[in-house]
């Protein structure tokens, strides 16, 4: 057999299985609204912990980290500052967003700030920023799995027929599987994805350099500053560092679909054991610098730095293990995002569309109009993945700018009985407004700081400003009576 | 919402400085700690020491939850 046909054969049968895993685990249940999208917040430690890992751990851990410590050298250490980071964080806010979850029946992000603001409107803006960003996220993980094939195929498959094939996948098993499918194939996709990590991370260097600490003293002596920051770059030094890891680290749990997983626990308490124990997972990051790093020195001179791990994979071993590797991005990418199209097209039926256009549509025409959007999303991302080339992490960047501004509404909501719904909605629109102008004119970083992070702030006081001169017109979640706008679950819906 | 504790505030600070503020005072590649470049070392530790500082912060708020539970008569 030729070596094409041993690795993608490998891929599709590591894909089906995740797959499979994913509907037998979805198969005895009925399937409403409720539990599509937030698994009937039943969800203990370990199911938690892997929906939470399938979003956070995705084909950038697998391809994006690496690429960027090709591309970039010492800027990509803000994933390793970032990641334990946003934890702490999380520590903080999920469990009074869970708590005020369970108390107003809460399904989205954009349910939160409808029952916080007591408005339709910002809602609805809420679920418009989350659905357009989260078309970069998908998009990574789009570009991500185009690479995988094209690479596993030593080039014979186009990575554009790649794409549109495993998308078609992608929508097929978010239809029939729901959120809980998601997470039991998400186990899947961990197991290999831990086994390759390190065992390319540590087979990698020592094949040809004897070992991690040999490379590194190699590489400290040829390329000393691609080490340290900014590395290859000229403008990403520690100022830059600073205000990116702030960036990510608050803006992290304002995506729509990791903010939705928190309502899928059973308990506030997981969510909090959750938040210590997470960072442990991030040690197979480290692990894909490396491989990366030894990139620099094995392969110097590819464009794509994205391709890098690939690349060096398919150069040091067989093919099936080529297979193997490819198998675990690509069940990971489609995981990842199975779970963004899942809180994606529920944000924009149920916040979006039913509240604006259609108020008298019932949860099962609302989970209906989800499913349409699934396929909408997809081939949305689909377009942009085939016609655009940035690089992964720069997608990422781009995508945590734009969510990170609902941040100050989140927080100050949970926290502050002061903060008003015009202060909020203001200071939203202000910091998106930034940091959609700094971008598209290519001022990011802005003078060595990130661009989102700059919105950020100018948002957070625009929000307090405004908040101080209008007076408070909704209760804090503390004082409101459960009640809810925010649809009541329904009974009888049947299976989807 | 009740906010969290100032204990549990405070050890939550610790990872921030130590992986974020202070970036000028470790991104070095020397001395090179287990083979490692100075920074990737630092980094790599504070993926362990920061489960710690939260298991701290942790014990914090469960003992601050217990305690107000009792001073409800169970009501939380």
């Amino acid at each position: 057999m030729s070596p094409t046909i041993v690795a993608l054969s490998l891929i599709s049968a590591i894909v089906a299985t995740g797959s499979l895993v994913g509907f037998v685990a979805r198969s005895h249940r009925k399937m409403d609204l409720e539990q599509w999208t937030v698994g009937g917040r039943g969800f203990g430690l370990v199911l938690v912990w892997l929906l939470m890992a399938g979003e956070i751990y995705t084909t950038f851990t697998f391809l994006g980290a690496s690429g960027w410590a090709y591309s970039r050298g010492g800027p990509v250490l803000y994933i390793l500052g970032y990641l334990p980071l946003m934890y702490v964080i999380s520590f903080y806010i999920l469990p009074p967003i869970w708590d005020a979850g369970r108390k107003h029946g809460l399904q989205t992000q954009a349910d939160f700030f409808e029952v916080r603001y007591g408005s339709l409107f910002l809602a609805a803006f809420v679920a418009l920023v989350g659905v357009v960003c989260l078309i970069p996220y998908l998009q990574m993980q789009i570009t991500g799995l185009g690479l995988i094939v094209e690479v596993a195929s030593y080039g014979a498959i186009g990575h554009t027929p790649a794409m549109i094939v495993a998308f078609a996948l992608v929508a097929a098993f978010v239809f029939v599987s729901g959120v809980r499918g998601v997470a039991w194939a998400s186990i899947v996709k961990d197991l290999l994805l831990l086994f390759a990590a390190v065992f390319v991370g540590f087979a990698v260097p020592r094949m040809y350099f004897g070992g991690i600490g040999p490379m590194f003293a190699v590489l400290a002596q040829a390329k000393p500053l691609h080490l340290v920051m900014p590395g290859a770059t000229k403008d990403l030094g520690h100022s830059w560092y600073i205000t990116s890891v702030l960036l990510s680290s608050f803006g992290c749990y304002m995506w729509p679909q990791f903010f939705a997983a928190s309502f899928t626990a059973r308990s506030g308490k997981v969510l909090r054991r959750n938040a210590v124990i997470m960072p442990l997972y991030g040690i197979t990051m480290p692990l894909m610098f490396i491989v990366g790093l030894c990139a620099v020195l094995v392969l110097p001179g590819m464009s794509n730095g994205d391709l890098s791990l690939l690349t060096m994979v398919r150069k040091s071993f067989p093919a099936w293990f080529l297979g193997v590797v490819g198998g675990a991005g690509a069940l990971t990418a489609m995981v990842a995002a199975a779970i963004q199209l899942l809180a994606g097209a529920t944000l924009y039926a149920k916040n979006l569309w039913r509240p604006i256009v259609a108020p008298r549509m019932t949860d099962q025409q609302v989970a209906g109009l989800a499913k349409v959007m699934v396929l909408i999303l997809t081939s949305g991302a689909l377009f942009f993945a085939i016609h655009s080339s940035t690089s992964l992490v720069s997608l990422l960047l781009a995508g945590y700018a734009g969510v990170a501004q609902l941040f100050p509404g989140v927080v100050l909501g949970l926290f502050s009985r002061r903060v008003t719904t015009a202060g909020v909605s203001v200071g939203l629109v202000t910091g998106l407004s930034i940091a959609i102008f700094l971008m598209m004119t290519g001022q990011d970083p802005y003078r060595g700081l990130n661009a989102g992070f700059i919105a950020l702030c100018v948002n957070f006081a625009t929000t307090g400003l405004v908040s101080f001169l209008t007076p408070v017109r909704v209760p804090a979640f503390d004082e409101a009576v459960p009640s809810i706008s925010a649809s009541q679950p329904s009974k009888e819906a049947p299976t989807a | 919402m009740k906010r969290p504790s100032l204990g549990a505030l405070l050890l939550g600070l610790i990872p921030f400085a130590a992986t974020c503020f202070s970036v000028a005072l470790w991104d070095r590649v020397y001395p090179m700690v287990f083979g490692l470049p100075f920074n990737f070392f630092w980094l790599i530790a504070w993926l362990l020491l920061t489960p710690l500082c939260m298991w701290g912060a942790y014990r914090l708020e469960i003992s601050r939850d217990s305690k107000s539970n009792r001073a409800q008569g169970g009501a939380s």
